[in-house]
């Protein structure tokens, strides 16, 4: 159906990842002069959808994908960022690009300066043209006024305070003539509440002015403030598509979540202790992506507790900011102790162990043996495996052999033996001897950040399967932190959402599905305080 | 099991490849122009003894995260000033060789340490940096050569300011360790000694590396982030790994005079960290990746190709010297080779 | 439909006295060089004219090797010490021209044009090499310029009389092979002075006229400034460069009024211009869309290719200019000196010309003409006085020129130090 009031139609969208299906037939539909907002859980598909509407590289260099792109009545094949650009789709990204040594002007004119010829171009090209910056500063400055700042095009971009930034980069878009789609990626995530009031009026007269916008968020209330209609994405599909008077931020929240069809095992019922292991409080950590603002938080012995909340709201900075691998500040006392924080030698010491995110990056040495993996974090921090002879240390291979091969077999590690890399290891088994060199600490609390993040199916439940067996055997408190709310729900006693740097709240995995949902985006209390105040 | 010619290509690496040849050739060539190849493969041992400490001082920095450490020259300079003490203290013998190396080790030690803490603060640019603390060191020990208050015969110009250029041995313990336990095989003599002491060294390092710090270290420098999750202090195993290499330099340069009869000062040490680079790198290490075996097998690739390539290379052009120029082609082409490497993304 | 404006409180211009402890604490460098300048010079005791104009003489043929630097520095690739390779290039092109005979100013000509394809080949392998170690180019350059020393040593020293042939005894060693360690320039056929000799003008004079024009044509663009928007940001560094040039008036106006033999000091006209069409060059290429481009590659190379810049072709267009460049700049020092040492004229053109730029005030990731014209003085200025200064002060003229090798290194050590401390620094605060 090839409709003029349309800017650009997505049908029947299918994706997959060597194998792995990531869009399952997802239907977007953008009208002209229209603000259509995306929603969807990480993971759901949204970033697939744009790298498709951008024909980025990793598309193509991995299969292509299947179904229709019209754009304004035609049927196109985006094949790459240039055919984007030429159609005139815009993206504003999350990290600005922008430079900060060049002035407004230079940033909104990169590689699009405006030329005039001199003595020297007719010989040499267009690349001998002397740089026109009258007409740039003019042009320029009518791209940026449009935002309704009051700002003047010269001044360099290094200094400006984090939300002109965003709207610099805006201008930037809006001065490319063709402009006919904007697709703007969490714009408000840096800006303070008058920035982001601004942002959102800007956003309405850009669409007013004929270009279209596609508003992705995870702000329920800014996506019934601004947008014009809504699809909704999970897992893949397209589970909704509204106009965005005929809905409420409530029933949003219920649709984002939404209840798997298949049965997740539910978590056994049992009596956790209500004695608190660990106290955290005003925890404020600096890590990029993932700040925490001020947490809040007593874990129960013995429980297992899950963080959850949408990536880059804050819950993975938690576990790293304990561990001192961010710098962090405010307090932890854990078993009645004050834990210091930027200190992760100490933080190890007092029995405390971490699996990282970043399996790769922080969690493994890709370029030694498993048993070395295994071995090392508490041959340093509680001196085992060490033979002392006077001056001078020797590791002791005998009991790290003996040592690495108990870990292989109680969690099932899949390789050719301890002294096989671990590079050569497929991800859920790299997981493994993570895991594996946590608990040789022989740690009284342990924290597991996304355990089963890049591993297949069935490693996933191998690897939840093995953090319930350590509770229920060993008693051992587990911290869970996922973007995965199901997984959330199927092994944890309680789950905390943490949203915008701070606990929103903490549910039980029983707990409605909308409950959830206004909790990711930060508007459960805002709709439930309306209602007690 | 199989051993395609792929595999070996893609283990020793094409650079690698090319020089092995070239040796093989260069012997081939030596024997066709009756040159006694007996005495070469002697001069190669001999060479090999020699310059293996300083090769050996790169691995504790490659380990630790450093990465090449062209500024050795700040631990040989440490090293002369412990050899010219040791001769100022009139000893001979092992009694002088190992004072040299002993007053030496505090000296690099600190000076190792300094050098440490400032290549933490530098993370990212150590080799540019690190290349431009031994220009400057050298460059201001050649004031400090003229100013030094030595004065023992051999150490001091008789008329005039300031120590010798070069400063002889003869008497002390030139070739000490050469001839110790030295003996003949198929005409080529075994400098039993100085072999000794240089696989000593190398099984020292090894050892080391197998202590608790030596594993931390190495932890350091193959992922700093890990190590920082498992409670290592990065920046200290760092300044151990310069340390270390800083006072393997020192001892390196004693071992160096001994068998080659003079302490060089002034100019001669201020291009020796990247003969010990390339060296190291021949063997197949690179700017991450170092053990003991590429220390032993690329000193002895490199010394043995410098060796016979100077009387092969003396049959064919008789002007100049040909083996000096394929030095700086062969040392400088390695290094550059590393460094492609390392940009994208390290072995 | 009113807009609502946000507003902001623009960084209003600084005042004056923050601004000079800035200058002071950027400059910081220079500042302590011509102390140690100042001091260099009244320690050894030498008399100013002598002083002055032997200055005047390195000034005027190494700066433009200095320049030279410029461009790849803009374009994000650090300090160029490939420009040895352009040397090598000119080296080559001027033993060309003296085999043939060719002397004079049409000699010079020759070399200049045979140095162009023989530096841009050089030039074309340093970018390759230096575009595939991003991040460690100036190492590379630095280890590059040693590897190519030793191909041009094989080049001369064994090609030449064997699979090249060249039957020239006065170039050519006695047996036949090699390239004799000297070349000697001078003569009716040589190229000695060829650029030199074409007119003199006096030093003192002409540099109250540039002076003035200096000072008149920034008091031109500081009333400019009144009017244009983007001409208002750089209002401060216009006063201040006029205040340099009119001080330069006053100094070398005074100098003119007394009896001194500086007064007779006379500077090559021919070669002062090329060396000021090089520095109207950097200027207007940096008005241009190629100039635009180096920038926004040395700005941020990431931004650049995602806005479509080709970077990696941009990179090489830089050292290809540069190593030209630098090639010319040879080619003007060895038609002063008259000798070419073949072994080794080139050997130390890479450190020497990176340590003056430095001194000038110049770091890894920006470089202006004024900083590499007057770090070309101050450094010039201490290898003058150096030996004499380390007589006088340690009875040792070793001393004084050890000094100077010391400072050269050292300078560039302090440099790249401070520039990777920053670098962490600014990666830590950046939000």
């Amino acid at each position: 159906m090839q409709n003029q009031e349309y800017i650009i139609q997505m049908k029947d969208i299918r994706k997959e990842y060597f194998g792995n299906p990531v869009l399952k037939g997802v239907n977007l539909n953008v009208k002209k002069g229209e603000i259509h907002a995306l929603l969807g859980e990480n993971g759901a598909g949204k970033s697939t959808l744009m790298n498709i509407l951008f024909g980025m590289p990793v598309i193509h260099s991995t299969g292509g994908y299947q179904g229709e792109v019209t754009f304004d009545g035609q049927l196109t094949n985006i094949d790459s960022p240039n055919t984007a650009m030429n159609l005139g789709i815009g993206m504003v990204h999350q990290e600005f690009m922008l430079i900060p040594g060049f002035s407004i002007t230079e940033n909104i004119k990169l590689n699009r300066e405006i030329l005039k010829p001199n003595i020297f171009s007719p010989m040499l090209g267009d690349q001998a043209k002397t740089l026109d910056f009258k007409k740039m500063d003019q042009e320029s400055q009518v791209s940026l006024d449009t935002l309704g700042l009051n700002l003047k095009v010269q001044s360099k971009v290094e200094g400006l305070p984090v939300g002109f930034m965003q709207f610099i980069e805006i201008a930037r878009e809006i001065d490319k003539k063709n402009m006919r789609l904007m697709v703007f990626d969490e714009p408000t995530a840096v800006l303070t509440e008058s920035e982001a009031d601004t942002l959102l009026k800007a956003m309405r007269r850009i669409a007013d002015s004929g270009i279209s916008i596609l508003f992705i968020t995870h702000r329920l209330d800014e996506v019934m403030q601004v947008s014009d209609s809504i699809t909704v994405l999970r897992d893949g599909e397209q589970v909704a598509s509204l106009n965005t008077k005929d809905t409420n931020v409530i029933e949003l929240a219920e649709i984002m979540v939404g209840r798997k069809i298949e049965n997740m095992a539910q978590r056994e019922e049992h009596e956790s202790s209500k004695e608190v292991i660990m106290k955290i409080d005003n925890l404020v950590v600096d890590m990029p992506g993932e700040e925490v603002k001020g947490v809040n938080l007593e874990i129960k012995k013995g429980e297992i507790l899950g963080i959850g909340g949408l990536a880059g709201q804050g819950k993975i900075g938690i576990p790293n900011g304990i561990m001192g691998i961010y710098p962090s500040k405010g307090s932890v006392t854990f078993n009645g102790q004050n834990i210091p924080l930027n200190n992760p030698a100490q933080s190890l010491k007092s029995k405390i162990a971490f699996v990282s995110e970043d399996r790769r990056g922080v969690g493994l040495l890709l370029d030694c043996s498993i048993e070395e993996n295994i071995v090392l974090t508490s041959m340093q921090i509680q001196n085992k495996f060490i033979k002392n002879y006077g001056i001078m240390t020797q590791i002791d291979k005998k009991a790290i052999r003996a040592h690495a091969l108990e870990m292989i077999t109680n969690l099932d590690i899949r390789c050719t033996g301890p002294e096989q890399l671990t590079r050569r290891l497929s991800g859920g088994n790299q997981q493994k001897v993570c895991i594996a060199r946590a608990l040789t600490l022989d740690p009284e609390i342990i924290f597991v950040s996304e355990p089963t993040r890049g591993i297949d199916i069935g490693a996933k439940k191998l690897v939840l399967d093995t953090l319930v067996e350590l509770n229920k055997r060993l008693g051992m408190t587990v911290v869970v932190i996922s973007s995965e709310l199901a997984e959330l729900r199927s092994v944890c006693d309680r789950i905390a959402i943490v949203t915008e740097g701070k606990i929103e709240g903490i549910l039980s995995p029983s707990d409605n599905d909308a409950d959830f949902g206004l909790m990711m985006s930060g508007d459960y209390h805002k709709i439930h305080g309306k209602e007690v105040g | 099991m199989e051993i395609s010619t792929k595999k070996i290509i893609s283990t020793l690496g094409i650079p690698r490849l090319i020089i092995i040849t070239f040796m093989i050739v260069l012997c081939v060539m030596a024997v066709f122009l009756k040159l006694p190849l007996n005495d070469l493969l002697s001069d190669t041992l001999i060479r090999t003894g020699m310059n293996g400490v300083l090769v050996l001082a790169m691995v504790p920095g490659i380990l630790s995260g450093i990465g090449l450490n062209f500024g050795l020259p700040l631990g040989i300079v440490c090293g002369l000033v412990g050899g010219l003490i040791s001769i100022e203290m009139d000893l001979t013998g092992y009694m002088a060789f190992f004072v040299a190396i002993i007053v030496s080790i505090p000296i690099s030690a600190l000076v190792g340490a300094l050098y440490g803490y400032l290549l933490n603060r530098v993370k990212g640019s150590e080799m540019m940096v690190a290349t431009y603390v031994g220009f400057s060191a050298v460059s201001l020990m050649c004031i400090g050569w003229l100013l030094m208050p030595f004065k023992a015969e051999e150490v001091k110009w008789p008329i005039g300011e300031g120590l010798r250029t070069t400063i002889a041995l003869t008497g002390r313990y030139d070739k000490i360790l050469d001839h110790t336990f030295a003996f003949n095989i198929f005409g080529v003599t075994i400098p039993t000694g100085l072999l000794l002491f240089f696989f000593l060294s190398c099984f020292l390092m090894a050892l080391f590396l197998k202590t608790k710090t030596g594993m931390a270290m190495k932890a350091a420098g193959d992922n700093p982030r890990f190590a920082v999750a498992s409670g290592i202090n990065v920046d200290k195993q760092r300044i151990v790994g310069t340390m270390i290499s800083t006072i393997l330099g020192a001892v390196g340069i004693v071992v160096y005079a001994q068998s080659f009869g003079f302490y060089q000062l002034y100019q001669a040490p201020l291009m020796m960290g990247f003969a010990a680079v390339a060296a190291i790198l021949i063997g197949g290490a690179s700017a991450r990746r170092a053990n003991m075996l590429h220390v032993i097998l690329g000193t002895f690739l490199f010394q043995g190709l410098l060796t016979i390539s100077l009387p092969v290379a003396n049959k064919i052009i008789t002007e100049g010297n040909l083996s000096e120029v394929l030095r700086i082609i062969v040392q400088n082409g390695i290094i550059l080779y590393a460094l492609t490497k390392v940009s994208s993304g390290g072995d | 439909m009113e807009a609502e404006k946000l507003v902001f409180e623009e960084n209003k211009p600084q005042s004056m006295g923050s601004n000079i402890k800035q200058i002071i604490f950027d400059n910081s460098v220079t500042i302590i060089f011509v102390i140690l300048c100042l001091g260099g010079v009244y320690l050894s005791k030498q008399p100013i004219p002598f002083i002055a104009n032997e200055l005047i003489q390195r000034i005027t043929r190494n700066s433009f090797l200095v320049l030279s630097l410029i461009i790849p520095v803009l374009a994000g690739m650090g300090l160029n010490f490939g420009i040895v390779l352009g040397a090598m290039a000119g080296q080559i092109a001027i033993i060309a021209v003296t085999h043939f005979k060719i002397g004079g100013i049409a000699g010079f000509g020759l070399a200049a044009l045979l140095t162009i394809p023989i530096a841009l080949l050089f030039g074309y392998f340093t970018a390759k090499l230096l575009n595939k170690t991003k991040g460690q180019e100036m190492i590379s350059g630095m280890i590059l310029g040693f590897f190519a020393n030793g191909l041009y040593q094989l080049l001369f020293l064994f090609l030449v009389g064997t699979i090249i042939p060249m039957d020239n005894p006065t170039l050519v060693l006695s047996a036949g092979i090699g390239l004799k360690n000297t070349i000697d320039l001078s003569g009716p056929q040589g190229t000695k002075y060829a650029l030199d000799a074409f007119a003199k003008i006096p030093f003192i004079k002409s540099t109250i006229v540039f002076a003035l024009a200096g000072t008149g044509y920034y008091v031109f663009r500081i009333l400019q400034s009144n009017k244009d928007e983007r001409l208002k940001m750089e209002r401060n560094s216009f006063i201040i460069r006029a205040v340099l040039f009119a001080a330069l008036l006053i100094i070398s106006f005074y100098v003119s009024t007394i009896k001194s033999l500086i007064n007779n000091i006379s500077v090559p006209l021919a070669t002062v211009v090329v060396v000021g069409l090089l520095c109207v060059f950097n200027v207007f290429i940096l008005k241009t869309k190629a100039g635009q481009d180096f920038r926004s590659v040395g700005q941020d190379m990431n931004i650049a290719k995602i806005s479509g810049i080709p970077v990696d072709k941009i990179r090489i267009r830089a050292i290809l200019i540069s190593t030209v460049l630098a090639g010319w700049g040879q080619l003007i020092f060895l038609q002063n000196i008259g000798t070419l040492n073949t072994y080794g004229s080139h050997e130390q053109v890479g450190t020497f010309a990176i340590a003056a730029l430095l001194i000038g005030g110049a770091s890894v990731t920006k470089a202006t003409i004024g900083q590499a014209i007057i770090g070309t003085a101050l450094f010039h200025t201490l290898f003058i006085v150096s030996p004499q200064a380390g007589k006088n002060l340690f009875g040792n003229a070793q001393i004084g020129e050890y000094f100077r090798v010391f400072v050269a290194y050292g300078v560039i050590g302090v440099s790249l130090g401070l520039h990777a401390w920053k670098q962490l620094f600014d990666k830590k605060n950046k939000k």
